[in-house]
């Protein structure tokens, strides 16, 4: 049963981690401000939301478990709200 | 595995140093500077300093990161002119002895360094803290915490004397003219109830855990500037009554109960038996107040509109 979950963890996290590099190649390689926006994105919900959603397994106790789901919560309106502050500049000065 | 992380960690810091320092773009190296005040709080982490990495973040990285925002944004002179060589050598050759000086005292200091930690933990239960750190603030070393936030409130007047006369008392420029972003009027609404919170509880759990007044007092100044930001509440009159009140009711409570501890417990800022943790929290709270005014007002920059009345 544990090693099912390592496994799952591992594969999780890994996930997460392939969608922090690929945001992260994307912010350097793609061409402008709102494709780049797409790129960090990408990072930043699905990559933290693996990776969060691996370690779930892996807390000790209930609230750990929330409190790591609150975080990727507060991360999904901080970067939301941010990357349509940056939109909103890049589409006012092109 | 630790050294590892700590090499890159290392590498990192000190390639966005030199990038800051090369870099021309305002806006790009003050973006640069509030990722290094980041690392940097890694950094300190990874030296077990917690409340060090705390106030970093929030101080070295968030405040003075907004502060430099707003100046970048109020400056409009780039791009700027390229200084003269003679110029940039001098400045090199002044950087290059300063770097040098610091290496050679870190270097020349004495193994193991002198430490006052072991007296610091003996004392502490007579403080009934369980922060060591917090105890050299409020307890062994209150007296630079006083000195402290004078010198938050020396810069603030600095800030407010640049200033035009006929808007002494007068609330500072807006944030930005025109309709605020729906989505900034949508994160000024749902994220205050969280940073409440959250200041809430390091400022609690200062007394025993990493954290305290002044880690919690920047994410509190970070909410109310974020809801200016917003258009949902106006900007602060700095001669408004109520803000001059909390201006001033830390070091004033401070001093109070510093003066009370001659006659009580026989000294200047000594806490009488029995009684120092309900007074270092009161002296928290009352600092709390001044900190988070000082640093929303710091932000907010000199008055430059008619004081409304």
């Amino acid at each position: 049963m544990s090693l099912g979950l390592n496994i799952f963890t591992v594969l999780m996290v890994s996930a997460g981690a392939f969608f922090f590099l690929a945001g992260t190649v994307g912010l350097l390689r793609f061409p402008d401000p709102l494709t780049r926006l797409h790129a960090l994105t990408k990072a930043d919900n699905l990559g933290l939301g693996l990776v969060i959603l691996g370690l779930l397994p892996q807390t000790v106790s209930l609230l750990g478990g929330l409190k790591l789901v609150l975080v990727w919560v507060l991360v999904q309106i901080g970067s939301s709200a941010a990357s349509q502050l940056l939109a909103r500049l890049a589409l006012r000065r092109p | 595995m630790i050294d590892a992380f700590a090499l890159l960690l290392t590498i990192l810091v000190l390639v966005t140093a030199g990038w800051i320092a090369v870099a021309r773009d305002t806006r790009a190296v003050v973006f640069g500077f509030i990722g290094y005040g980041l690392l940097l709080s890694l950094v300190w982490v990874l030296l077990s300093s917690v409340d060090v990495a705390l106030t970093e973040a929030a101080i070295g990285g968030g405040a003075t990161g907004i502060l430099l925002l707003r100046v970048a944004a109020r400056l409009k002179v780039e791009p700027h002119p390229a200084p003269g060589r003679a110029m940039r050598i001098s400045v090199g050759v002044l950087c290059a002895i300063v770097t040098a000086a610091l290496a050679a005292i870190v270097l020349t200091l004495p193994d193991p360094a002198p430490s006052l930690a072991p007296l610091t933990a003996e004392h502490l239960a007579s403080t009934e803290l369980g922060n060591p750190v917090t105890a050299v603030l409020l307890a062994y070393r209150a007296l630079d915490t006083l000195l402290e936030i004078f010198v938050l409130l020396l810069a603030l007047i600095g800030v407010w004397s640049l200033g035009a006369d006929r808007y002494w008392g007068g609330a500072p420029a807006e944030w930005n003219t025109g309709m605020p972003a729906p989505a900034l009027a949508f994160l000024a609404r749902i994220l205050p109830p969280f940073g409440i919170v959250f200041a809430a509880y390091l400022f609690w759990v200062g007394a025993d855990e990493p954290g305290g007044k002044f880690q919690a007092s920047t994410i509190l100044a970070a909410m109310w500037l974020l809801v200016v930001m917003a258009g949902i509440l106006p900007m602060p009159q700095t001669g408004g009554r109520r803000i001059r009140a909390a201006l001033a009711i830390g070091p004033v409570v401070f001093i109070a109960i510093g003066f009370a501890g001659i006659p009580m417990a026989g000294g200047f800022l000594a806490y009488p038996e029995g009684f120092a943790k309900p007074l270092i929290i009161l002296i928290e709270a009352a600092l709390a107040f001044s900190i988070v005014a000082a640093l929303t007002l710091l932000v907010a920059g000199p008055a430059e509109q008619a004081p409304r009345s």
